[in-house]
């Protein structure tokens, strides 16, 4: 019993330490930030009462909401594309000979073990080489950035969808072809609805890879996007830059207390349609 | 062209080749190049005889292993109660520490850059304290995920086996659990190690640039188009994942890690 109670506040007590920043950050999205003489927002946390000044200033900062425009954007485009590359690559794969399965496993294993600043660099001078030598132009534009984030994301689709397809009935595939199926028709129609959730799990991995990413974006970005002629912005660049300027705008506190919104309900979401597929399973067998 | 189905990989392995394995070679051209594209070693003399690089090396896995013990320490006795039937019942706790997860890192690390501003611990008096507090909070979640989900498996039989045969809590702790949840561990270390040394955002934010990891120097390098030095960062950087590629292989042989998280 002692144990118990032991463990469960060692447990409390992490998580209290581990949202603390989160949760102090959000109390302070509802106060007014003081200005400094010139209009200089103080960025440091202070309480100047209640407001929720902070979430209509949030909408109103441009340069905030582009940014998280083109971080939504790219993060559902390169999913899209990661998704379409990596389980394509990973159905090939599982159906070669067991040598060339065993080479894209490994190449595969490259850029999941591989550190993200080394891809990002190498492919920022590949482009920016090019660019120079060759094409007399600079590459970098959405495209360079999308390369970016489909190499961070698309290894980790094939992942997903590869033990999906080794828990298939090599037989299914078999039998549709001698009913008449074509090779083509047989795929779509028996094996992708079977490895469906391997692919959906990867599409949904893909987009929180893409919408945390930092590295990529700083070094593939160009103009391009919601940007205009700009360099593309997304939340991680925008706010680094803010940081290392002065430190974050005080609006951006109101966006992570949306955010953090945003995220538990879906968890909860999550958590509700577990519980219930538990209960089906349990009020199944009861039967 | 008759369809085969393994057709479908070609694009994808197309793909790996033009932007995953043609860039490192073109890191390595650039690490043994001068300015003039000429074979030199310049890069290799440069480094080990500037004791200013061979610092930002140690301070980075100083660092990646600090972090990376400090949240197996906190990590794994986490993990293990939520894991544990008889002291957490439900999901909802588990998903509460890897939530954090999904809110963006860099809007996360200001928010402990804040924190710590208003409790006085900023990184211009305490950068070494600092950056260890930002790195643990972020990857705190990445730990706690890989050795949860090995802890969810654990064999109960071979736990109680081992105290019937006369094992005590300790003995039953390191002969049973710690062997059975290695997999566990080794990806925990996969997923912290390596992204400590080569971190830029959370160092250079929550030090306030004092301290310079691997990850800011290979950037700094190419910010000022210094790409042969800045390549050899980058392939020494290349020659540990290597290393511990070969090291994770050895460990994960048999439980091959290819479980999805969701």
């Amino acid at each position: 019993m002692v144990r118990k109670i032991l463990a469960k506040s060692y447990v409390f007590l992490i998580l209290l330490i581990l949202y603390l920043p989160i949760l102090v950050l959000i109390v302070f999205s509802f106060t007014e930030p003081s200005y400094a003489v010139g209009g200089r927002q103080n960025t440091n946390l202070e309480w100047n009462g209640f407001s929720v000044m902070l979430y209509g200033q949030l909408f109103k900062n441009k340069e905030l909401m582009t940014a998280l425009g083109n971080t939504i954007l790219i993060a559902v485009i390169s999913a899209f594309v990661a998704t379409v590359l990596g389980s394509l690559g990973a159905i090939g794969a599982f159906y070669s000979s067991k040598k060339s399965k065993k080479f894209i496993d490994g190449l595969n294993q490259i850029p999941v073990a591989n550190a993200e600043i080394i891809m990002a660099i190498s492919i920022a001078i590949l482009f920016t080489f090019l660019g120079s030598v060759i094409f007399k132009t600079s590459l970098f534009n959405f495209w360079t950035l999308l390369i970016g984030h489909v190499v961070l994301s698309a290894p980790f689709v094939y992942l997903n969808v590869k033990p999906k397809l080794a828990q298939l009935d090599p037989s299914l595939y078999e039998a549709a072809l001698d009913l008449g199926a074509k090779p083509r028709q047989a795929l779509f129609k028996i094996i992708l609805p079977e490895i469906l959730p391997g692919i959906f799990a990867g599409f949904i991995l893909a987009i929180t890879l893409s919408l945390d990413d930092f590295i990529m974006t700083a070094f593939l970005r160009g103009p391009g996007l919601l940007s205009g002629n700009g360099n593309i912005d997304t939340l991680s660049t925008y706010v680094q830059s803010k940081l290392k300027l002065s430190g974050a705008p005080a609006e951006l506190r109101a966006l992570t207390a949306i955010i953090f919104l945003i995220v538990i309900t879906i968890v909860v979401g999550i958590i509700i349609k577990q519980n219930r597929s538990l209960k089906s399973k349990k009020e199944r067998r009861n039967f | 062209m008759k369809f085969r189905r393994k057709y479908l990989a070609i694009p994808y392995v197309v793909f790996l080749f033009l932007f995953i394995i043609f860039p490192i070679f073109v890191i390595i051209f650039y690490a043994f190049t001068d300015s003039s594209n000429h074979f030199s070693l310049d890069q290799v003399i440069n480094f080990f005889t500037d004791s200013s690089k061979i610092m930002v090396l140690v301070v980075s896995v100083f660092f990646a292993i600090l972090n990376t013990a400090i949240c197996l320490l906190i990590g794994y006795p986490i993990a293990y109660f939520l894991a544990r039937k008889d002291y957490n019942k439900n999901t909802v706790l588990f998903f509460l520490f890897i939530m954090p997860m999904w809110i963006n890192f860099v809007l996360r690390t200001s928010a402990t850059r804040d924190l710590l501003f208003l409790i006085g611990l900023d990184g211009g008096h305490y950068p070494y304290l600092a950056t260890t507090i930002g790195l643990v909070y972020n990857y705190l979640p990445f730990v706690i995920l890989p050795l949860y989900s090995t802890m969810i498996k654990l064999d109960n039989s071979q736990m109680e086996a081992a105290a019937d045969l006369g094992c005590n809590k300790m003995q039953v702790f390191f002969k049973s659990v710690i062997p059975q949840t290695m997999p566990g561990i080794v990806s925990a270390i996969i997923m912290t190690f390596m992204p400590t040394m080569t971190t830029y955002v959370i160092s250079d934010t929550l030090s306030e640039r004092n301290i310079v990891l691997l990850g800011s120097s290979i950037a700094s390098a190419f910010d000022n188009n210094n790409w042969n030095s800045g390549s050899f960062l980058a392939m020494i950087m290349l020659i540990i994942v290597f290393i511990s590629m070969i090291v994770t292989n050895r460990f994960t042989k048999k439980s091959e890690v290819s479980e999805s998280i969701w």
